[in-house]
């Protein structure tokens, strides 16, 4: 297995490689076809992967390929952790990213840095496969900072537009954020357990789950606590919570590809996937799960809320991948790991086809995203619309389809939960469902629906995209439908991660869960209020944006002030780039010119020289070259030397 | 093979080379920076010999060499190398090519001399660590700075009058403090040995005052904050090859210093005093990352950057007393030691790479403001490509060398407080913050001025000097196992030798 798990990986850094230094002599058609064959075979044996741990029960691998360093006691290992949760993580990511790669050969045909974006987001497959197959902190910080690093190069992939390369820089940043918790959190592991390995430190973390630390003065905190909560403030980063969130929204003014693979699909999940991972640690401190799942529920609900609210096709879909997200880390703050992942798995679907189509509705209106230009679409490119309706209809959990299976698990789930902030949470996810179907059918009514574009001109030459384009939609939209209704009894509430995931008997939320099959599960739901939610808000998005579309103005000019706080995201730009962007340019300036300039090098160091030339040149006037002076110079000495030996 | 005096030959043959460099003159300059090529890449071949005959597991020295120099003062001619000195003497050597090469074609006033004193400076360096006597390593350490002082003074930039004095006098004057501790410690010991004066028996009141005589002298070479202030200055007014070997070798002199004289003769002041240079590093880190942010300069950016980096070093060398001292932490000081190595060797590469882009576009647009560059992606690509990486690394990126020792100290700095290594690592946001914030400004946007449009793409020449950079960045950082191996014995018998206390 272990030369599978190793080609798995290095394929697609060998395409990367070779697109990205060698783009000029393999050309255009080149650099996406040795791309597309690496990431093609890391594909096909990662199907083949999950095959064999999903059906014929291959055994856990976990074993390492070299030794990074070992020293004082510490080995850090590169090596593999192969369960059932890495063949399902590494199957997405390939397939995604494989569907990504086809699209991007439409999408990006008459861009310049063709090659370059290849061999980029064949990388980003490589380090997102480093990631999640690691079975150590070392391994896993490594594929963290990678995907961040690959993130970072693709958002600023129009490196001319100020507005990209701003992005691009806040997004690394406010990762860094996250990055500087998680790796505190990777130290106190390496001092308390002794290890770097997962299994080592899940081993010896019950030993610690009462153990106290103090950190300001007398105060005692849980330890596992500690950790854990610093662990989360990565995935907060990574998978972009409030209030590490900002970065995700800018992250758009990368090409429409990217935002699907990255910016949806996989590197902002990794945060869920770290937590699921780390469920023997999590499991040992509720006050952790609280903190993630109030993070979760607040970012689930109140980033949905702006997505109302926003007119740019990419960022509507950004702001749904945010309260999603949330979603997901809701579920995780309550125990319900497997919801989370197998939400994880049917959003990477949905909302990769909904980027895809989104993007495939780009190209169609010439590069416009405005919404409020758009409208009739479903005439001119049928597949794009047929594709995104099924997207939207996943999206908002109607009954059968994917995302109903994942998002109601996830709602029961919390609402079986008993820690603290559940019953809040259970709020704001329940009203959350009525958001997300809100603003999905608002932008699936003004795109496809009501009049023609209003430009003649864009009119004039709107057509469907070509098969490179439709082929990777049609097939993310088949998963986006139906993998819900064949896995959630396995993977949710059956025994399919159970080697991968710990959860306490008090936490097992999911086994409150009365489920008697997949169809058993959709009938049910129509005793409940979420699917109710959803449809109300989809009638309410029909209602105003193809009913009555004179109601949308009145609406925001009546709440104008709730129109204002959505506008401005709740402010957090701006405070962010008040206090902390111009805050630390002026502790810089004021610690260089105070510290610096005037008390180190005026006062001490040119201070010193000045004094000591001062010093001289009262001095000099002693050496006046007189003999006379020296004589009675020579004298008055002597004379006080003797008086000092006399007496 | 070991029967070589190898060390010598690697003092001596670059300051032979840099004198028939400078006999050859400038009349025909290709001969002479041939033949500086030919004495660089010609030293660095003869110290893999080092690496490869070097006997990973004993802390003893290696590559021993001893023969009487001043006998009636009982001052040897002692040559050797253990795990702490020999990678740094491979750094010196492997740096000293790429800054020849740095300097081919864009030096062209008295390209011989220039090429001489860097030679020259090669072998002095080399001696520096290379020394087991305190009287020879004295005149090495002092000797270092007259080829640096004529090449920032020649060859320098504006204000480099200022720079030089600045410079000199303030390693002048710490370093006269170090000779006065070693005379004292001559006296008592009656020996001039460096490995005499470790096994010393001094008490608490001299070990403060020893220590402090060598703090000055080590603290400014590294230097460390509030001693810095020469730095930035020598930065800017250093041509490129000056500023790589500065920011590459010789504030690792200052470092490694710490590791053979302060620690191992004084650890029982330097226990007492350990809150003062773990204060002073960590304000390094934060304070100079600030600092750093604002700078308009891209040398006085990367000048401070260093600063910061070189905070990572002093901080893993001096938090080994907090973590021996605490009972419910068994291990974690020879991290700290191994992470303050690694980080002296990955910033000899990254800062030495960073000099070298800002040379490619100094020699270019001779301005090193970064208000005057913008959009450099659009006609340099590769350089582009280059500057990014190095700037990533810069920041501590895993997989690059940058990462494996702020990783390793700032796991240590744990052991010790967990405070320590919460201010340690904000050089994650910092590093990222200036260093990302200096390319977005030089390297991405619209091109924004016509002599930036006319910028033309790295040669050959600099691609190779940049790429074999990168390559070693990058081997540092998937496989340090290698460096850390070699250092590994020597490093846990220093944190052996100063648990003893010598009261």
């Amino acid at each position: 297995m272990e030369a599978i798990f190793l080609t798995i990986v290095l394929a697609p850094l060998v395409g990367a490689i070779i697109a990205g230094l060698f783009g000029r002599q393999v050309g255009r058609a080149g650099a996406h076809r040795v791309t597309i064959t690496g990431v093609g075979i890391s594909c096909v044996l990662s199907l083949y992967v999950l095959w064999q741990y999903a059906f014929n029960n291959a055994p856990t691998y976990n074993a390492s390929v070299y030794t990074w360093l070992v020293t004082d006691g510490l080995r850090f290992e590169i090596g593999f952790l192969v369960d059932r949760l890495t063949a399902m993580m590494i199957s997405v990511v390939t397939f995604v990213s494989l569907m990504v790669h086809i699209y991007t050969i439409g999408y990006m045909h008459d861009e310049e840095g063709y090659e370059r974006f290849f061999s980029y987001i064949a990388l980003f497959t490589f380090s997102m496969l480093m990631l999640v197959m690691s079975n150590n902190f070392l391994q896993l910080f490594f594929g963290w900072e990678a995907v961040g690093l690959v993130s970072y190069l693709l958002i600023g992939f129009y490196f001319k537009r100020e507005t990209a390369i701003f992005a691009n820089m806040k997004a690394f940043l406010v990762n860094r954020v996250g990055d500087f918790g998680f790796l505190l959190g990777i130290a106190a592991i390496a001092m308390y357990f002794g290890t770097m390995d997962y299994k080592e430190a899940f081993a010896k973390a019950p030993e610690f789950a009462e153990t106290t630390i103090s950190i300001f003065g007398q105060t005692e905190w849980s330890l596992m606590t500690v950790i854990c909560i610093l662990l989360f403030i990565g995935a907060m980063g990574k998978s972009a919570q409030v209030p590490l969130h900002v970065w995700l929204p800018d992250s758009m003014e990368g090409p429409t590809p990217i935002s699907a693979l990255i910016h949806a699909a996989t590197m902002v999940t990794a945060g869920i996937f770290m937590v699921a991972r780390m469920s023997p640690l999590y499991e040992l401190s509720e006050t952790a799960l609280t903190f993630i799942l109030v993070i979760g529920a607040t970012t689930a609900f109140f980033m949905g809320l702006i997505g109302i609210i926003q007119n740019d096709i990419k960022r509507v879909v950004a702001y749904s991948t945010l309260s999603q997200l949330g979603y997901m880390i809701a579920a995780l703050g309550v125990s319900a790991y497997a919801a989370g992942l197998f939400h994880l798995m049917t959003h990477a679907f949905f909302k990769a086809l909904l980027f895809l189509a989104a993007g495939s509705v780009i190209m169609g209106m010439h590069h416009d995203q405005d919404i409020r230009n758009m409208g009739g679409i479903r005439k001119y490119m049928p597949i794009t619309h047929w594709t995104a309706l099924l997207g939207s209809l996943a999206l908002i959990g109607f009954p059968g389809f994917s995302g109903f299976f994942s998002k109601d698990a996830i709602i029961e789930a919390v609402h079986h939960s008993h820690i603290a902030g559940a019953t809040y949470a259970y709020v704001l996810l329940v009203a959350g469902v009525f958001v997300t179907a809100l603003y999905s059918f608002r932008m699936y009514f003004l795109v496809f629906h009501g009049q023609g574009p209003r430009d003649e001109h864009a009119k004039a030459h709107l057509h469907e995209s070509p098969w490179v384009v439709t082929v990777p939609l049609i097939l993310l939209a088949i998963p986006s439908v139906f993998i819900g209704y064949f896995t959630v009894g396995p993977m949710v509430f059956g025994d399919f991660f159970d080697e991968a995931i710990t959860v306490a008997a008090i936490h097992d939320t999911l086994g409150h869960i009365d489920f008697h099959g997949a169809f058993g599960f959709v009938t049910h739901a129509f005793f409940t209020l979420p699917l109710y939610l959803a449809l109300g808000g989809l009638a309410l998005a029909w209602f105003i944006y193809t009913w009555k579309p004179g109601i949308a103005k009145v609406l925001s000019e009546r709440l104008s002030w709730l129109h204002f706080i959505l506008d401005k995201k709740y402010g957090f730009d701006d405070f962010n780039q008040v206090v902390f962007a111009k805050g630390s340019q002026l502790l810089g300036k004021g610690l260089w010119y105070a510290g610096d300039r005037q008390l180190i090098d005026g006062l001490a160091v040119n201070g010193s020289a000045r004094s000591i030339g001062w010093l001289a040149s009262v001095a000099r006037w002693v050496q006046t070259g007189f003999l006379y002076h020296y004589a009675i110079a020579i004298i008055l000495g002597l004379l006080g030397l003797l008086v000092w030996f006399v007496m | 093979m070991t029967d070589w005096p190898i060390l010598s030959i690697l003092i001596w043959l670059p300051i032979l080379g840099g004198a028939l460099v400078l006999m050859s003159g400038d009349r025909a300059p290709n001969v002479s920076r041939w033949l500086a090529l030919a004495f660089a890449v010609l030293t660095f071949v003869l110290s893999i010999p080092l690496y490869v005959g070097f006997d990973v597991s004993t802390a003893a020295m290696q590559f021993v060499e001893k023969s009487p120099w001043i006998p009636a003062f009982e001052v040897n001619y002692y040559l050797g190398v253990d795990g702490i000195s020999m990678p740094l003497i491979i750094l010196t050597t492997f740096i000293s090519i790429l800054v020849i090469g740095a300097g081919w074609e864009v030096i062209q006033y008295k390209p011989s001399q220039y090429m001489a004193a860097f030679l020259i400076m090669e072998g002095v360096m080399v001696g520096v660590f290379a020394a087991l006597d305190a009287m020879l390593f004295y005149v090495f350490w002092e000797a270092m700075l007259i080829p640096m002082f004529i090449i920032i003074g020649v060859w320098g930039g504006p204000n480099r009058v200022y720079a030089t004095i600045k410079f000199f006098l303030y390693t002048f004057l710490g370093s006269v403090f170090m000779l006065v501790a070693l005379v004292y410690m001559y006296f008592k010991s009656g020996s001039m040995e460096i490995l005499m004066f470790h096994d010393l028996k001094l008490g608490l009141q001299e070990q403060i005052l020893i220590f402090v005589a060598f703090l000055l002298a080590f603290a400014v070479k590294v230097p460390m904050w509030p001693v810095h202030t020469w730095l930035p200055d020598a930065h800017v007014e250093a041509p490129t090859g000056g500023s790589v070997i500065l920011a590459a070798i010789m504030l690792k002199i200052g470092g490694y210093g710490f590791l053979r004289f302060s620690l191992p003769i004084t650890p029982d002041a330097s226990s007492t005093l350990d809150w003062l240079i773990i204060g002073m590093s960590l304000i390094a880190v934060v304070y100079i990352g600030f600092v750093a942010l604002v700078q308009q300069d891209m040398k006085k950016l990367i000048a401070y950057s260093s600063i910061a980096h070189m905070g990572f070093v002093t901080l893993g060398f001096f938090i080994v007393f907090m973590i021996v001292a605490r009972e419910d932490v068994e291990t974690g000081a020879i991290l700290g030691m191994q992470g303050g190595m690694v980080q002296m060797v990955s910033h000899g590469f990254i800062s030495a790479a960073l000099f070298l882009c800002i040379g490619v576009l100094y020699d270019r647009l001779h301005s090193r403001q970064i208000a005057d560059y913008g959009g450099v992606v659009n006609v340099m690509p590769w350089f582009a490509a280059f500057m990014v990486f190095f700037a990533m690394s810069n920041a501590g990126l895993p997989g690059t060398s940058g990462f494996v020792g702020e990783f390793l100290v700032i796991l240590a700095a744990f052991r010790a407080d967990f405070w320590f290594a919460v201010l340690a690592a904000t050089t994650l946001i910092l590093g990222a913050a200036y260093s990302l914030w200096m390319v977005k400004r030089v390297v991405f946007g619209e091109v924004t001025s016509d002599k930036v449009a006319a910028l033309k793409d790295i040669n050959g020449r600099e691609a190779w000097i940049l790429g074999t950079l990168a390559v070693a960045v990058l081997i540092l950082g998937i496989w340090p196992a290698p460096l850390i191996e070699v250092m590994d014995a020597s490093i846990a018998n220093l944190v052996q030798h100063i648990g003893m206390s010598k009261l």
